[in-house]
């Protein structure tokens, strides 16, 4: 006699399945992401990432340093994006004590954060083409990259853990002609993308690769927490600097960029690169806007507090990174160092999706829709 | 002269003052020569090659060090032989390299494989004429025996994928045979057209028929079409971008040769660029003429008698098979630096669902084609 269970699958002829480890050393899992996948063939039927390889105990840290001491820490989260966590941290702190900053200061921040933004996201299109293939991308992003660093060179002394924002103001004001030459930049950089356009967002081999597939919709985006581009990419149109403006976001006039599924379904891998294109377009944008408003002059350190002891109290500050809503949540109990520290990392978050839109399509596709996601190991980790 | 096997066996050897005694050892001597003179082509292939694929990154990428490093003090600079350092480099580093082999791995098939894929390309090499006579041994059955040999290399890439016990390595492999099979359809059917036309699967005559009429990529719109199909299969027969699936290295690490390093891994990109090259001499001679010059061929089109025909010449004629086989090989190079990667899917669905039957239904056309027009 067979068991009902026998029954049912009585005469289907199923293959064993095989568990590959992808990563923790693979040249396309970003790091020391390690996706344990459980393949049928070529089909992928689960994907479990594991974390933690780059585990340095961010938030503990945090306890035990000043809150300026924590800004490297939290430089190295994120560390393609360290002026937006910087960023992000000041204003928490700043919340917390009820500091108002100087106008030139904001704009400065905003300046920065944008710039650091196209950044984040040239390295996000450039490895998001290397990981299907097309390595030409990504020497033209980093080509381009390369000029904005220089420009946080000439800004801060380095090039990719700044330590710039500080609590209350920022570490130097402007260097002379750095208005001009953002401009220049700025100018350069803008026909730039069309290139990018030309060479794999609109090639049909990329779009083969890319359209229909890993479809995240945007109620499954919304129930995993997914944020930034991945979120927009599906059509919800959220962004906290729109949606809960901060710092001087409402002065500026951009658009918020929603996947529209121009080649295939809304929220596919290409609508994800596809957003993050565009929104370098939209940072192009705010930036110009804010070197125009930009005060000619001002003291960067006039709001700095001689001693950062916030009062009694706690905290969740949050707001749009590149790779979607960067929250800081801090219990202070009244010394200079944080009580706990807790931090919402956006590419966390989207990872965690995978198993959801990569199920059921290739050990490929698993690549493609990895790279869309964006994710930065040293933020995932802490 | 037709080969150099003729030429040194019956010229040479039969010289009355040779004596019949020494007939073996010549025979052995001589194929040993000629292997030699492979080998050493195909390793200056590989150089040249890897030289040239660097050069076309640098100019596509902006990279920096093909364009500027020199040799041996000679300063490298934004100068042709800039970048020349890195191919010796390279060789070196190469040769050099600790050959690994993994604990777990089948060590015999592990070392004898990448040798079985080296001597498919090798072998291939013997049937292929780059110029007028100038062939190792010219068979009546060129074609058949130049596609049949190289596909020989499949079973090499199976055996590192199972030989080398790494579930990346078996992935590799098993693209690599589903691709190479595939491809080796419209590649052949391809290939088929052209025979039926000539009538012989000699390399010569085929140049031959071509030198009396014209060249196969303009005699009819369906040879053209062959064509097309022809050397978009080759480039997924020597797994070049955008058909690189089989060691596709953002996916699968570095596909079937994931395990090797030193020697043996050279010895993959050896028979990598030897491929290359043996699908485009024959891209070349089956579709442009091989050896005839552009110039004599379009003068022969347009009826003009006299004019620059000293330009189809036997040393001409290994100038213009190369500058084809050159052009080719950087078209090659210009896919991988330019395009993404297929998926596997979409790899067979161009295979069988497109190239097969485009193939299958020229070998009609071009039936009817010779009947009306022939």
């Amino acid at each position: 006699m067979k068991t009902a269970e026998e029954l049912k699958n009585f005469g289907v002829i199923k293959t064993e399945e095989m568990v590959l480890n992808m990563g923790p050393q693979h040249p396309s899992t970003h790091g020391v992401l390690r996706l344990k996948i459980k393949t049928d063939g070529e089909i992928v039927s689960e994907i479990e990432p594991h974390i933690g390889y780059l585990h340095r105990c961010f938030e503990k840290h945090c306890e035990n340093v000043t809150y300026e001491q924590v800004i490297p820490y939290v430089d190295r989260c994120d560390y393609l994006a360290s002026m937006n966590n910087s960023h992000v941290w000041a204003m928490a702190v700043e919340k917390l004590m009820g500091i108002e900053i100087p106008e030139r200061v904001e704009y400065i921040r905003v300046i920065m954060a944008e710039l650091q933004r196209i950044a984040s996201h040239l390295m996000a299109v450039g490895a998001m083409g290397l990981d299907l293939g097309g390595i030409t991308p990504i020497t033209y992003t980093f080509r381009d990259r390369e000029r904005i660093l220089d420009l946080f060179e000439y800004v801060s002394g380095a090039r990719l853990l700044y330590n710039y924002i500080w609590i209350g103001g920022v570490a130097h004001d402007l260097p002379p002609n750095f208005v001009q030459h953002t401009r220049d930049f700025l100018d350069w950089f803008e026909p730039q993308i069309v290139e990018y356009d030309r060479l794999l967002t609109y090639n049909k081999i990329f779009i083969e690769r890319t359209a229909d597939v890993g479809v995240l919709p945007a109620d499954v985006a919304i129930n995993w927490g997914c944020t930034g581009p991945v979120l927009r990419a599906s059509g919800v149109a959220w962004d906290l600097r729109r949606a809960e403006p901060y710092s001087i976001y409402d002065r500026f006039d951009f658009d918020v960029v929603v996947g529209k599924g121009e080649v295939g379904t809304v929220g596919d891998c290409w609508d994800r690169y596809w957003v993050r294109v565009e929104e370098m377009r939209q940072c192009i944008r705010i930036v110009r806007q804010a070197l125009d408003q930009l005060p000619p002059d001002g003291d960067v350190h006039a709001a700095v507090p001689k001693k950062v002891r916030p009062p009694k109290g706690e905290i969740h500050f949050r707001a749009e990174n590149p790779k979607g809503d960067l929250g800081f949540y801090i219990v202070s109990d009244g010394s200079p160092k944080p009580y706990r520290v807790k931090m919402r990392s956006p590419a966390f978050c989207n990872l965690s999706v995978i198993n959801e839109i990569a199920r059921g399509w290739m050990i490929s596709d698993v690549i493609a829709v990895l790279g869309s996601l964006d994710i930065v190991l040293g933020e995932i980790d802490r | 002269m037709t080969s150099f096997t003729d030429f040194l066996t019956t010229g040479l050897l039969g010289l009355s003052w040779v004596p019949d005694s020494a007939w073996a050892g010549g025979v052995l001597a001589v194929a040993i020569l000629l292997g030699l003179g492979v080998f050493t082509l195909m390793a200056l292939n590989a150089m040249v090659a890897v030289y040239f694929e660097r050069k076309v990154s640098a100019f596509m990428q902006d990279r920096l060090g093909p364009m500027e490093v020199g040799l041996f003090g000679f300063r490298g600079g934004k100068r042709f032989w800039g970048g020349i350092g890195q191919t010796v480099a390279d060789a070196v580093k190469l040769v050099i390299k600790e050959d690994t082999i993994p604990a777990d791995s089948d060590p015999r098939l592990f070392r004898f494989a990448p040798f079985l894929i080296f001597g498919a390309a090798f072998c291939a090499f013997i049937g292929i004429p780059v110029g007028y006579g100038l062939v190792i041994s010219d068979f009546n059955i060129g074609i058949l025996y130049v596609t049949a040999i190289s596909s020989v290399g499949v079973i090499g890439i199976i055996l590192t994928g199972w030989a080398s016990n790494n579930k990346w390595s078996l992935y590799g492999a098993m693209r690599s045979a589903a691709q190479i099979i595939s491809y080796e359809l419209p590649l052949g059917l391809s290939l088929l057209l052209v025979v039926m036309v000539v009538g012989s699967l000699q390399f010569h005559d085929i140049v031959a028929w071509q030198e009396e009429h014209r060249w196969f990529l303009i005699h009819s719109p369906f040879t053209m079409v062959a064509f097309l199909i022809f050397f978009m299969s080759g480039v997924a027969e020597v797994n070049r971008t955008p058909f690189d699936l089989p060691e596709s290295e953002s996916e699968l690490v570095a596909g079937f040769m994931t395990e090797y390093s030193g020697f043996r891994w050279a010895i993959f990109f050896l028979s990598e660029y030897a491929n290359m090259a043996i699908i485009s001499l024959m891209t070349a001679i089956v579709f442009l003429g091989g050896w005839l010059s552009p110039v004599g061929s379009l003068l022969r089109l347009l009826g003009i008698a006299e004019g620059w025909y000293y330009l189809d010449g036997p040393i001409w004629g290994v100038f213009w098979i190369m500058g084809k086989v050159v052009f080719f090989i950087f078209v090659m190079m210009w896919f991988r630096w330019t395009w993404p990667r297929l998926r596997v899917d979409q790899l067979m669905y161009t295979a069988w669902k497109v190239f097969i039957p485009f193939s299958l239904a020229n070998i009609f056309f071009v039936g009817v084609w010779e009947l009306v027009f022939g």
